[in-house]
């Protein structure tokens, strides 16, 4: 297992390179210049050093080459200096954004928060929803409960979160004025009070979310469960006597669980990756949200760390969901 | 001794385990075995209704209604809906406009239908790209050893690809030359259509890859190849028909796929201009006043999650009576 791994991240490593030289190629596909905002009374002399100071200057592959080694060399030596307090990149240029020209990491790492909370909260309810639901379901095969598990799950694939997230926008904080529509990204949690003002803010996106990867999850643990619940080991396990709630819960169940567990590995990038659509619906002042201006404004360099950084977690989260069912279940051997 | 007192006209009767058995009923073809079963899932029964009269509407519809839908008309602008009169008598509603009008007069049901004229042209030509760019991948990949390696490769790494943020950086990138050279409109189709169809071929070449190593080894290809048939022959004739089952069943669930994508981009602003209507495109350009005109959210809403809702079932139903396991029972 370990020599598996260890394979498959040497291998993630070219993979990832091509990855981002792909990325980066497109980038420099794209018709923006970021010189179009510079008053035309600007001498051409001047706009030229501009550019040579965001540093596209260079041909092409000498800028990716520099990419790379801000992207893997700088920016971890700026992360152990924020860590330890030592002074190693004093100087150094870091990958700057073009809109801010600030650090990318720092703009990055200022939206995390918000998306983790939002995203991550969502995946959370989801999965301790769809897991019961997927259960009950296959246990009750075809009965009324299963008949409308399965109807909603259908439901939550198919309505997008561009029209679940207005329609609730209106139903509840137009008509019934419970829960604000706009997420405040600013609001601190210090008491009881600021922490249902937060819950209130936060449940809208949530629900959104949640019932988009409830319906996946369900139907995945629906589809593991009825696999699992014709079994002879279920067999074997009722005819030892056990009660029906040790054969389900525990016998089926953690079975059951073993494909479940990765899709939802499989799912984490795209906690951090953010859902791009949901936060813009609720302007919720995370990473996706970052990705759509930036694209808009033409910010290449953030567009181009951000999309990188959603290629290494998914990269990153296939090997783990890959090592996760071989290390769950013994049957599958990697050799 | 006793019972040999056979009447002589009686026909005689074979022994019943040697009689010819004859068949019960009529036999069957296959097609009909899915068809029975397929009618047996009422919501995959539902979709393909559905389906079929929401692609009859938007094609024939505009025919019917021939209002043109990119015409502003103020006087009779902000229009509601003909059946908001049944409970809103003050309302300002009129036959001229049966689905209303928006704040420049256009009229609203002329705009659905070419809208989702447009939402299911971009649908079913993406689909029918991705589901041919990942079958003939999945076919060489299968069948073709020397090349499953790269192919494959290439598949992980599109798998590994974030897809909408790549998606909107594509449209945002290339809006600009593929409109310049194909028009406006043209350019956004072909621009949107090749991207969808170019981040989602993954899982169906993936699903044909698997069918077609199991399915080139068996006899029937062997027989094939010793009578001297030339491999695209065995490609066309023996193996493709075999993988037809899974082929349908991602081709229900891209279609569903592509409309969804189409919208959201059009929502992020991405999307088509903004004259062209699409149901993404209505739907979020009447997102901000959707307090006093809900219709111009909720038609467009309804109509996508519709038509998405009916090709999943499409694809539930398919996916059971194509599996011949289920189809027995």
């Amino acid at each position: 297992m370990l020599s598996y791994a260890t394979r498959r991240l040497v291998l993630s490593i070219p993979t990832l390179l091509f990855i981002s030289f792909v990325i980066f190629m497109l980038l420099q596909l794209a018709p923006g210049d970021p010189m179009a905002q510079v008053p035309l009374t600007v001498p051409p002399e001047v706009k030229q050093k501009m550019r040579e100071a965001l540093g596209l200057g260079e041909p092409p592959l000498v800028q990716y080459w520099k990419w790379l080694v801000q992207v893997f060399w700088t920016e971890p030596k700026v992360f152990i200096d924020w860590a330890f307090g030592t002074n190693m990149t004093e100087g150094a240029q870091r990958v700057i954004s073009w809109q801010t020209r600030s650090p990318v990491m720092d703009i990055i790492i200022q939206r995390i928060p918000q998306t983790l909370w939002v995203v991550g909260t969502a995946y959370v309810v989801a999965i301790l929803i769809a897991i019961p639901v997927g259960v009950y379901s296959a246990y009750k095969q075809y009965s009324v409960f299963d008949q409308a598990g399965t109807f909603v799950t259908m439901i939550g694939f198919s309505i997008p979160p561009f029209f679940t997230g207005p329609l609730l926008i209106v139903v509840f904080s137009v008509q019934l004025g419970w829960f604000p529509s706009i997420y405040d990204t600013t609001h601190v949690v210090n008491d009881w009070g600021s922490f249902k003002i937060q819950l209130q803010q936060m449940i809208m996106p949530v629900m959104v979310l949640a019932l988009q990867i409830t319906a996946q999850l369900s139907r995945y643990m629906r589809a593991s469960m009825l696999d699992n619940l014709n079994q002879d080991y279920v067999r074997t396990a009722r005819a030892k006597g056990l009660s029906e709630a040790i054969v389900v819960n525990v016998h089926v169940v953690r079975n059951s669980l073993i494909p479940v567990v990765t899709v939802i590995a499989l799912g984490v990038p795209a906690i951090f990756g953010g859902a791009i659509i949901t936060e813009q619906v609720f302007k919720v002042n995370g990473i996706g949200q970052l990705l759509i201006t930036a694209l808009f404004a033409n910010d290449l360099p953030m567009v181009m760390t951000l999309t990188f950084i959603f290629a290494v977690l998914i990269v990153l989260f296939n090997l783990v969901a890959d090592i996760l069912y071989g290390l769950l279940d013994p049957r599958i051997r990697y050799d | 001794m006793t019972d040999n007192t056979t009447p002589a006209d009686e026909p005689l009767q074979a022994i019943e385990a040697l009689a010819d058995k004859e068949p019960s009923k009529p036999p069957r073809s296959r097609a009909k075995d899915v068809w029975d079963q397929f009618r047996k899932h009422k919501g995959a029964t539902f979709g393909l209704g559905f389906l079929i009269f929401i692609t009859l509407a938007v094609m024939i519809g505009p025919m019917l209604y021939d209002v043109d839908p990119q015409k502003p008309d103020i006087r009779n602008k902000n229009f509601r809906p003909i059946y908001v009169a049944l409970w809103d008598a003050d309302a300002k509603t009129g036959w001229l406009k049966p689905l209303g009008s928006d704040q420049l007069g256009r009229d609203q049901l002329a705009q659905m239908l070419s809208g989702g004229r447009a939402s299911m042209a971009v649908g079913w030509a993406a689909m029918i790209l991705s589901l041919f760019i990942g079958t003939a991948v999945g076919v060489a990949a299968g069948y073709f050893k020397r090349i499953d390696g790269l192919l494959m490769r290439t598949t992980d790494l599109f798998l590994a690809l974030p897809i909408l943020p790549l998606l909107l950086l594509a449209v945002t990138l290339f809006r600009q030359p593929l409109t310049a050279s194909f028009g406006l409109e043209g350019g956004m189709f072909i621009l949107i259509v090749t991207m969808i169809a170019v981040t989602s071929w993954m899982p169906t070449a993936r699903i044909v890859r698997g069918d077609i190593l199991a399915i080139k080894e068996r006899e029937f290809v062997l027989a094939a190849r010793s009578i001297g048939t030339t491999r695209f022959k065995i490609i066309r004739r023996h193996l493709l028909p075999n993988v037809l089952s899974p082929i349908m069943v991602s081709a229900a669930l891209g279609l569903a796929t592509a409309i969804i994508t189409e919208s959201a981009l059009s929502f992020l602003g991405v999307g088509f201009p903004s004259d062209f209507p699409t149901w993404g495109k209505m739907l979020a350009d009447a997102v901000v006043r959707m307090e006093e005109f809900p219709e111009r959210v909720l038609l467009p809403g309804i109509a996508i999650s519709l038509t998405v809702l009916s090709v999943n079932y499409l694809g539930d139903g398919l996916r059971d009576a194509l599996d011949p396991r289920i189809r027995g029972r």
